[in-house]
């Protein structure tokens, strides 16, 4: 071949340029740290990060408007990718926000944790618009291991480092099965491109078993990331552990991106097989869902308790993985990206209210807040409705597409039983409001004022949800478009 | 613009006045917004008795493309005076809770009216998706207002409403996604008129299950024997204001869903359930009469007091004919009146005496006779007085029962029974006897609140004109259509 086939081009670059801004501006910031020496306040280093988030999301509609594949079929981007992009910045945006009066709290506060969540980011990026599987082991990578770094990164902490610890072990355990699945599957078809392995297999392979076995192994790998029963032990443990501010991040972001490639490459590479997965899905749709529901129903510690309900909403978007369509893809979309908002802002509300060294996040610490700070129970309310799936706020919205696609399928048990899921959920999201407004406050100390970057976190979680509450067409339009990817 | 529609925005915007003008203001602007609220839904009156089985003020517009789901709402004469009977006790809510909600009052009244959009919007809904989410809406306020302002046992009463309607409507949404994937519409009237012209049918066994599936959520709303455990809870835990929104409004959305839906939507498995539901009915009627008698706790009394009424309006609804659901109707106002009375002079006997328990009262009568005489009026139209407002119910739904089987009639006749004794024996113990307590008589602004309660209580038991022709003409369009069904299923058999 040509080697000029190799260079890349200018529409090369457009199409992955959020990542590249994104790996650029990291590298500033390593540059930057270095330069404004040791005992300087690091904060306006996160405010350069804001800034090196804000333009990968204005980079992102110049991506979409160059649709197609570049360096030779390594990344795509389409719609599908560049909606899951967009998911990703803002609950690294939120991240990034909330971190910075955090980091000074906690006195942690240096550059490297900036660029840890850049390269996070770039790396989820990746996963959103990768279009073989190569890519998609390198995104997922190096999203995990900055993930890894940043779940333990207050040294001092134990409970951190044992979440990273936990987090790396797990987290490369369930790496190593991906790629085993990989390998599996490059030795059957001889292809790592997602359509060239789904085209081999559609000419039939000499091993069908082979490739169940590496569909398998694949599914293993991504029922870790997503923390899907009965791979969910980790979760638990890591968002308690890490700083609230990364908990919330990794419990939206990377499960986001996990999400995109786990559906990106079972509807496209594996879609010949999609009646055999389905009966495995549906198990681990509903396994999810009472897992994650019912253990959070006995948690004291807040963190932990949205540990688990991040579990059993990963349930919830299984169920419109399982259906296998489009319409179950959009519903699984549109729900990320209201998770997102909903889940952030509820983490947001934590990290203030954690206080110094996180001492105070039990239910009892919340008690009375109403009284204390009303605006910022209000905002907590309204993230906690919308994770319970009230109407007029985005959960509920999010909850009736995705079971609205299953119904469309006819997975009727599996609609009634999550649905009555949820409103077990409602208990343990309920008495964290009880606790806000229908407890005196235990001391009568004088609330911190909330940090700027919090507020405005909450103020935005909370408008976007009580407007995608009324109007879901604004971004549902998006995930309906987007959902008919090139499969 | 359309009333209707503006009528259902007024308490939103409200809502959102009062949560951001200052604290010291709040309790006058609800009471004072709320008057002008039921105000505004008196002009709805004139053009819906003119045409009372169709739907009036009607608005209908896109609101999501996709799936279809439209912003349409309308009134018929059941709806109307379901509608006014929010508008009405919302302001007498408001103006009971004046001087008894001391503890963060700013929050209390606004709730308030986000209740009343949600229930407005619950009584208006023509389109099953728009219903569902002013049905879940209501949850909301309420919560608080049980959990925030109630008595000592007040969260584990908010938290059990919230599970267990939120729990019962989990399925009905199941069923409404089901009839989208057959109707491709949310709009009731649209589905029914696609039923009328057997474009879409739903297999016996499916339609049971949608039928159990509606009805399930509506039971627990009413609540309908055996899922009544919440009730007792909620209405005694919570302030007398929201108490009396409760038994007199929330109650009533479970049974004007059951007569909108699933007489509706389903008129074959209504007719084969029937049976079952009417035992279930009078079993509350009984259950609910027979625990009452035994009750110490004067709201719990009338909680459970509540249970047996119900009991009769469903038994009214599944009697099938018109007499039995003109009853039904009739009785959801009629209770909505007399009960909210009780549970207004029984919030007076709790600020006064700081306890509800009967054995702290006694000889009230004596001290303060005008108190007695109004409670007497409020505990006969409660029994069933002819000439009061409960009789008139009672007697139609016993009507219809007897018509559709006369061992319907027989043992739903013990409720009444029952509650003559106790309803009297409670009146006996509280009022009659030594005096216990020193009691002050009714102040002026306790008359204001009990007059206009106790004129309805005499006119809708004399004056029945005003409001049955209308109620009844729309519930004839309603039985003309379900039993042109019925029968016709009967031929095909």
């Amino acid at each position: 071949m040509n080697p000029a086939a190799f260079y890349p081009t200018s529409t090369d670059v457009l199409r992955f340029l959020p990542e590249l801004i994104l790996t650029i501006g990291g590298v500033v910031l390593l540059v930057l740290e270095a330069l404004t020496g040791d005992h300087k306040d690091k904060s306006s280093l996160g405010y350069v990060s804001i800034g090196v988030v804000l333009a990968a999301m204005f980079a992102v509609p110049v991506a979409l408007a160059n649709p197609g594949v570049s360096f030779n079929g390594m990344i795509i981007s389409d719609g599908f990718a560049a909606f899951f992009r967009m998911v990703t910045l803002l609950v690294g945006l939120f991240t990034l926000l909330c971190s910075t009066s955090y980091l000074s709290r906690e006195k942690s506060n240096s550059g490297e944790f900036y660029l840890l969540v850049l390269f996070s980011l770039a790396g989820q990026g990746i996963m959103a618009s990768s279009n073989e599987l190569i890519m998609v082991f390198l995104g997922l990578e190096i999203a995990s291991i900055s993930s890894y770094v940043l779940a333990g990164f207050l040294r001092e902490d134990k409970r951190g480092t044992e979440a990273a610890l936990k987090y790396f072990l797990l987290g490369s355990f369930a790496t190593a099965f991906f790629l085993y699945g990989i390998s599996w599957i490059y030795g059957v078809t001889g292809a790592t491109n997602l359509s060239a392995i789904r085209d081999a297999l559609a000419k039939g392979t000499e091993a069908p078993s082979m490739v169940v076995a590496a569909a398998a192994l694949m599914l293993v790998g991504l029922a870790f990331k997503v923390s899907a029963a009965p791979f969910q032990v980790w979760a638990p443990d890591v968002y308690q552990g890490a700083p609230a501010p990364i908990s919330g991040f990794l419990s939206a972001g990377p499960k986001a991106a996990a999400f995109a490639i786990f559906i990106r490459i079972f509807q496209t590479s594996f879609d010949s097989l999609s009646s055999r997965y389905e009966p495995i899905l549906w198990v681990l749709a509903l396994a999810t869902m009472f897992v994650g529901n019912f253990s959070a129903l006995w948690q004291s510690n807040v963190k932990r308790m949205l540990g688990y309900s991040s579990i059993a909403h990963a349930g919830y978007v299984l169920v419109a993985v399982t259906t296998h369509s489009n319409v179950g893809t959009a519903g699984a979309m549109f729900y990320l990206a209201s998770y997102a908002l909903m889940n952030y802002g509820a983490f947001a509300a934590i990290t203030h209210i954690a206080g110094r060294g996180e001492k105070h996040v039990s239910i009892d610490d919340l008690k009375g807040l109403a009284s204390k700070q009303p605006v910022l129970a209000a905002l907590l309310t309204v993230c906690l409705l919308s994770l319970t799936g009230v109407p007029l706020t985005v959960g509920f919205f999010g909850k009736f597409y995705i079971f609205k696609a299953a119904i469309d399928h006819h997975l009727y048990w599996l609609s009634a039983l999550g649905l009555l899921n949820s409103a077990v959920a409602a208990y343990y999201y309920l008495r964290v409001i009880s606790a806000m407004y229908m407890y005196e406050p235990k001391t009568t100390e004088h609330p911190e004022p909330v940090p700027a970057g919090i507020q405005l976190t909450m103020w935005c979680s909370a408008a976007g949800i009580l407007t995608l509450g009324v109007f879901p067409g604004l971004v549902l339009d998006y995930a309906n478009r987007f959902a008919t990817f090139v499969k | 613009m359309n009333i209707l529609a503006i009528l259902l925005i007024l308490p939103l915007l409200g809502f959102v006045a009062a949560l951001v003008l200052p604290a010291s203001v709040t309790k006058r602007f609800v009471l004072w917004f709320s008057l002008l609220i039921f105000g505004v839904s008196l002009l709805l009156i004139g053009t819906v008795q003119m045409r009372p089985a169709a739907m009036s003020w009607v608005t209908d517009t896109a609101w999501i493309d996709t799936p279809a789901i439209r912003f349409h709402i309308g009134l018929d004469a059941t709806s109307l005076w379901l509608v006014i009977l929010t508008t009405f006790l919302i302001p007498v809510a408001a103006y009971i809770s004046q001087r008894t909600i001391l503890h963060r009052p700013k929050e209390f009244f606004a709730y308030l009216l986000l209740l009343e959009f949600g229930l407005i919007g619950v009584f208006s809904s023509l389109d099953l998706f728009l219903y569902y989410v002013f049905w879940e809406v209501v949850l909301v306020p309420m919560y608080f207002l049980i959990g925030v302002w109630g008595g000592p046992n007040r969260i584990y009463a908010a938290t059990k409403f919230f599970v267990y309607t939120m729990a019962g409507s989990m399925l009905m949404l199941v069923a409404i996604l089901f009839i989208y994937t057959k109707a491709g519409t949310f709009d009731l009237p649209a589905i029914l008129l696609q039923m009328e012209m057997g474009k879409i049918g739903f297999s016996q066994s499916e339609e049971l299950a949608l039928f159990l599936a509606f009805f399930l959520a509506f039971a627990v709303k009413v609540p309908i024997f055996p899922l009544h455990t919440w009730l007792p809870d909620a209405y005694a835990e919570a302030p007398t204001g929201a108490t009396l929104l409760m038994a007199a409004v929330l109650s009533k959305m479970g049974t004007y869903s059951l007569l909108r839906f699933n007489l509706n939507l389903f008129p074959r498995a209504s007719h084969d359930c029937a049976p079952w539901i009417v035992t279930l009915a009078i079993i509350g009627i009984v259950y609910g009469a027979l625990i009452a008698l035994v009750q110490p706790n004067m709201k719990r009394l009338v909680a459970y007091s509540s249970i047996s009424h119900l009991g009769f309006v469903v038994l009214g609804i599944f009697s099938g004919n018109q007499f039995g659901l003109d009853g039904a109707v009739y009785q959801m106002l009629c209770h909505a009146i007399s009960t909210g009375a009780l549970f207004i002079l029984i919030g007076y006997l709790e600020e006064r005496n700081k306890s509800l328990e009967i054995v702290d009262f006694g000889g009230i009568a004596t001290p303060a006779p005008n108190f007695a005489a109004v409670f007497l009026v409020a505990t006969l139209a409660s029994i069933g007085l002819p000439l009061l407002n409960n009789f008139v119910g009672e007697f139609l739904i016993l009507q219809g029962a007897a018509q559709a089987n006369i061992w319907w009639a027989a043992f739903a006749a013990l409720g009444v029974v029952l509650s003559a004794c106790y309803m009297l024996w409670f009146y006996q113990r509280t009022f009659f006897g030594e005096a216990k307590v020193q009691m002050a008589d009714l102040a002026p602004r306790e008359w204001i609140t009990i007059t206009p309660l106790l004129v309805l209580m005499l006119w809708m038991g004399i004056f029945t004109q005003t409001w049955l022709p209308g109620i009844s003409a729309s519930n004839k369009v309603l039985l003309d259509r379900t039993m042109s069904k019925t029968v016709a299923m009967e031929v095909t058999k």
